[in-house]
């Protein structure tokens, strides 16, 4: 706890923003109320000590499942997408899922 | 930003969690659930439009309009939304005046429920397993480590945040400031002070 900490960023990394936001707008959606997010949120919290943001990105991961928003298969074989996709890409060019 | 961290050889390699996020986002945004440039626009508000200077406004002012104050005391989600202060995790607010009689200090201690329209997003401490154990348990003593220490005769109430009920300390008015207008006075609430965990008065 750093009471000094006026200064920090809102976002350390660029992913902690985009979890953020993806949260926020399907709540804007009626996809889930707060108080089923919070509950989420909260159990992630409850379970593991990790960087707030990762609970964060758990939460979701799990809300969505939750929701029928996408499966748990449909989204780790996009993760593995990705992954494919960032080592077929050459080095300071952007990641583009066409390329795995 | 194209890519996060380096790859050894001459490919590209996204960190584990980059990985995570953006097969989220891409199914999402596929799906139709997420527009990519709205999310771009919500970040970008929340990094530089909204923050701590929203609260300080109804501190001010509630510090130099006493009918405003009994307002924001009755409802203070009216009264806040008056200053054009709206939207989520503002919807149902609680102002609790601090007097030298009680001192308020709010926690989250499922997660981090924060009023993002007067506060901006929570800090890092807010969030913190040690803050949001210790503020229900031992409130003095961190008061005393955020530098605040109140008289043994001041009781401490600590408010725990919900989904629904989000609070906004009001701090007391620092003392010879009877001259000072509604702006100069803003400048003296402090984001911590609408928390609990300080008292207004210093810039920072």
């Amino acid at each position: 706890m750093n009471p000094l900490d006026l200064k920090d960023p809102v976002f350390n990394e660029p992913w902690e923003a985009q979890a953020f936001a993806m949260v926020v707008k399907l709540h804007e959606r009626g996809c889930f109320s707060w108080s089923e997010w919070a509950e989420f949120l909260g159990a992630e919290i409850k379970t593991s000590e990790v960087p707030y943001y990762e609970h964060w990105l758990a939460a979701l991961e799990k809300i969505v499942e939750a929701k029928s928003i996408m499966s748990h298969n449909e989204r780790l074989n996009r993760v593995e997408a990705w992954d494919r996709a960032a080592h077929a890409t050459p080095h300071g060019r952007p990641i583009e899922l066409s390329r795995s | 930003m194209p890519h996060d961290g380096h790859g050894h050889d001459d490919h590209s390699e996204l960190s584990p969690i980059a990985l995570r996020v953006k097969a989220l986002e891409s199914l999402l945004i596929e799906k139709g659930y997420v527009d990519p440039a709205a999310l771009d626009v919500l970040i970008d508000t929340y990094e530089t439009k909204i923050g701590p200077r929203n609260g300080a406004k109804v501190v001010a002012k509630a510090w130099t309009d006493p009918a405003y104050a009994k307002w924001l005391k009755e409802d203070a989600t009216a009264a806040i939304e008056s200053l054009g202060f709206t939207g989520r995790q503002g919807e149902h607010m609680v102002a609790l005046f601090n007097t030298p009689e009680t001192h308020n200090m709010v926690v989250c201690t499922l997660c981090s429920c924060y009023p993002w329209p007067m506060l901006g997003l929570p800090p890092v401490w807010y969030k913190s397993p040690p803050y949001r154990s210790r503020a229900v348990i031992d409130p003095r003593g961190v008061l005393a480590e955020f530098g605040v220490a109140l008289s043994e005769k001041t009781k401490i109430s600590v408010w725990d945040s919900t989904a629904e009920i989000r609070y906004l300390v009001i701090p007391m008015r620092p003392a010879n400031t009877e001259n000072l207008g509604e702006e100069e006075l803003a400048g003296l609430v402090n984001r911590d002070s609408m928390i609990g965990t300080r008292l207004a008065g210093k810039a920072a």
